[in-house]
């Protein structure tokens, strides 16, 4: 009798053993945002229908994030299944060979995703990542203060009629600026929107040839326009303002005007933590003598590496993460207002989100209308709208950025800062071997 | 000589002390307000618990915690174990290049981490110890020997040379004169070593960021999950860095004395 029992604890233990060596472990690298913050939350009830996938996560600030995993997948050390990973990264790894293409189950309804988010995932047709959510840019402003000028903003409003509204509104005295714009340097801060502005102001950041071409009249006047507006009319220390910093400036009501991610949309109407959100409005962003490019496309995506040891559970879990139940958990959890944004058709369709978010078809608009393969005036050898898709970019951007901001701050005059921008871009073009 | 130092000295001592206090003053209140306020320096608002709640909802504090505690005290120990031999020799048995030797340790301080990551990156990848406790071990352990053969060997120096003669004139051997006589002497010395060791281990945070993920994670890479490029966190934030750096707060406290006299061991004879 106490043998059997043995035999049966043994047996019963190696079973157990067994079962634990069959589940498989997803470790995730991600950024800290609410969206990810929330689907660690509910990612308890995928591993609860889900037992023989266990997950891990490893949260990380953006650009440790953006180092560790670049390093992690160029040497092939596996140590991430699944990566947090932007629109500027994806087509560079895909092209390189570093992610599998992904296997989506039917259910999936891959044709739901939003076309332009899916076509900048994708490489030769192939889809590389799932997004999570994604943005556009677009121009706040505030309702209450235009409304006591007798002034009116219109649906698509110029750097022109930006420029007299900033002046108009620039109350100092009273702790109110004309406008916030990013000045931060760095390639996904200031040079997102004057990116933008380059794009729609007639310019762009490579010819044919990849010669740079940002000593132009278009540069300049993007610039100076960027330089003049955000100088005159902004908060004092503007260089050092990302996202962040501009959105709680914004919420606390002291600019009348912002341009910057969709996703602010949400935060802003949110009376918990904004103090204008029955004050806010929104157009969108500014053109300047295009329409083309000026608005950004950004989105965070779940890539499988293919150094995974675990491909097909990681691949299990971005579908379930980036699925309609997925964003359906999420209304349930904390409310429609806060389901990942720009991901899918069926999200705007539904009601009760265009109930709880009034900017939804806004913000949808804006995200189907960022086209990077046709955001410039005139032709260029790239894909993106605010970035090229080189991996040479992230260095060049923040160089520029740099510059623009000494432009900023009044370090050097708009002529110089384009005119070291152009050399130095020059100079790590031809070290890439672009030119000759 | 002078009994009191001047009243600016005081002033001085005072105004410095409190610069450097600034930040921790300014975490530990920011730790208590909502996000909202976070942003803003003012001391006044309701203090809220909020966002411990929430850092201990998202992330296993004490497996962080744990990795650290096991990861400083695991190198400092280590350290130890090699700068002691290496130091009594460098001090007692100095050879033609001993001062070379050490000026050469210490020169593997003066260049950036950076510089040497891909290889280190590589080597750890090969070797299996990426996301390792013991990979951490070894890589703080060797940033680390340096700063503990130098403290070592100074304070060894201070060491009266005539007792270990003596010692081995009565027939002591080199073990014995170590654990006897050296240890016990210098042991204020080695204790403020191992106290400064054990907390650049608890604050390193480039090897651990790079070469650690999950299961290795320090406090270090609990800190820094906290912050975010879009969207409010700074009381998320303090709080996590006051969670982080409490353990070794205290830890300081208590051992304030033995450190100071440490530091000071043997500055007057």
């Amino acid at each position: 009798m106490k043998r059997n029992a043995m035999i049966c604890a043994v047996s019963a233990a190696t079973f157990a053993a067994a079962g634990f060596a069959s589940a498989a472990t997803v470790t995730i690298a991600t950024i800290n945002n609410p969206d990810m913050i929330e689907l660690q939350k509910l990612s308890k009830q995928f591993e609860a229908a889900n037992p023989d996938i266990q997950l891990k996560w490893v949260t990380l600030e953006e650009n440790v994030l953006r180092q560790r995993v670049t390093t992690d997948i160029a040497t092939g050390s596996g140590q991430f299944d699944l990566m947090t990973i932007g629109a500027y990264e994806t087509p560079i790894w895909a092209k390189k060979g570093w992610l599998t293409p992904l296997n989506l189950p039917a259910s999936y309804d891959v044709n739901d995703v939003i076309k332009p988010v899916r076509d900048g995932l994708s490489l030769n047709g192939k889809l590389y990542a799932v997004p999570f959510y994604s943005e556009s840019s677009m121009t706040y402003y505030r309702k209450d203060l235009f409304d006591a000028k007798g002034l009116k903003m219109p649906d698509q409003p110029t750097w022109n009629d930006i420029n007299g509204f900033a002046e108009k509104l620039n109350d100092k005295a009273n702790g109110v600026y004309g406008i916030c714009l990013r000045g931060q340097a760095g390639w996904g801060e200031n040079m997102a929107l004057v990116g933008t502005m380059v794009n729609t102001f007639g310019g762009r950041w490579f010819d044919q040839q990849w010669k740079p071409t940002i000593d132009t009249p278009e540069w300049k006047k993007a610039v100076t326009t960027y330089v003049d507006i955000l100088g005159k009319y902004g908060p004092p220390g503007a260089s050092a303002n990302g996202f962040n910093e501009n959105l709680v400036l914004f919420g606390s009501g002291k600019c009348a005007m912002w341009i910057d991610a969709t996703v602010a949309a949400g935060m802003l109407y949110n009376g918990k933590e904004s103090k204008v959100a029955d004050k806010v409005a929104f157009a969108q962003a500014p053109i300047g003598t295009s329409p083309k490019g000026a608005h950004w496309q950004w989105m965070w995506s779940l890539a499988v590496p293919k150094s995974s040891k675990n491909q097909d559970a990681a691949q299990k879990f971005a579908a379930w993460a980036t699925s309609k139940e997925y964003i359906q958990l999420v209304a349930k959890d904390l409310g429609w207002a806060s389901v990942p944004s720009g991901t899918r058709e069926s999200t705007y369709a539904n009601p009760e989100y265009q109930k709880a978010a009034p900017f939804a078809g806004f913000v949808l608009n804006a995200i189907k209308t960022a086209s990077p393969t046709d955001a410039t005036v005139q032709k260029v050898p790239y894909i993106g709208i605010q970035f090229a898709t080189i991996p040479e970019f992230q260095s060049i951007g923040t160089v520029v950025g740099q510059q623009v901001a000494g432009a900023l701050t009044g370090k050097s005059t708009v002529d110089a800062a384009l005119k070291a921008s152009q050399a130095s871009t020059e100079r790590a073009m031809r070290q890439a071997g672009y030119l000759k | 000589m002078n009994e009191k130092a001047p009243i600016w000295v005081g002033v001085l001592g005072w105004a410095v002390a409190l610069v450097i206090f600034m930040p921790i003053f300014i975490i530990a209140i920011t730790a208590f307000k909502t996000e909202q306020d976070a942003y803003s320096l003012t001391l006044f608002f309701t203090p809220t618990l909020q966002s411990f709640h929430e850092v201990f909802e998202r992330s296993h504090y004490l497996s962080f915690v744990s990795n650290s505690v096991i990861v400083s005290f695991g190198s400092t120990f280590l350290s130890l174990a090699i700068a002691v031999p290496a130091a009594y020799s460098l001090a007692f048995f100095p050879g033609k290049r001993a001062q070379k030797t050490l000026l050469w340790m210490l020169s593997t301080k003066m260049m950036p981490a950076v510089g040497v990551l891909i290889p280190i990156y590589l080597l750890a990848k090969n070797a299996g110890l990426l996301d390792s406790v013991t990979g951490l071990v070894i890589i703080y352990t060797l940033i680390n020997l340096p700063i503990a053969v130098w403290m070592a060997f100074t304070y060894f120096n201070e060491v009266p040379k005539e007792i270990l003669e003596a010692a081995r004139i009565d027939g002591a051997s080199a073990w014995q004169e170590m654990l006897h006589l050296l240890l016990p002497t210098s042991l204020p010395g080695l204790a403020s070593t191992a106290l400064l060791l054990v907390i650049l281990s608890w604050n390193e945070a480039f090897w651990s960021l790079n070469l650690s993920s999950s299961n290795a994670a320090p406090l270090t890479v609990f800190i820094a999950s906290y912050s975010n490029p879009e969207g409010l966190f700074w009381a998320k934030l303090s709080a996590a860095s006051l969670l982080a750096v409490a353990p070794i707060l205290c830890l300081g406290w208590i051992a304030q004395k033995q450190l100071v006299r440490g530091m000071t061991f043997g500055a007057v004879k």
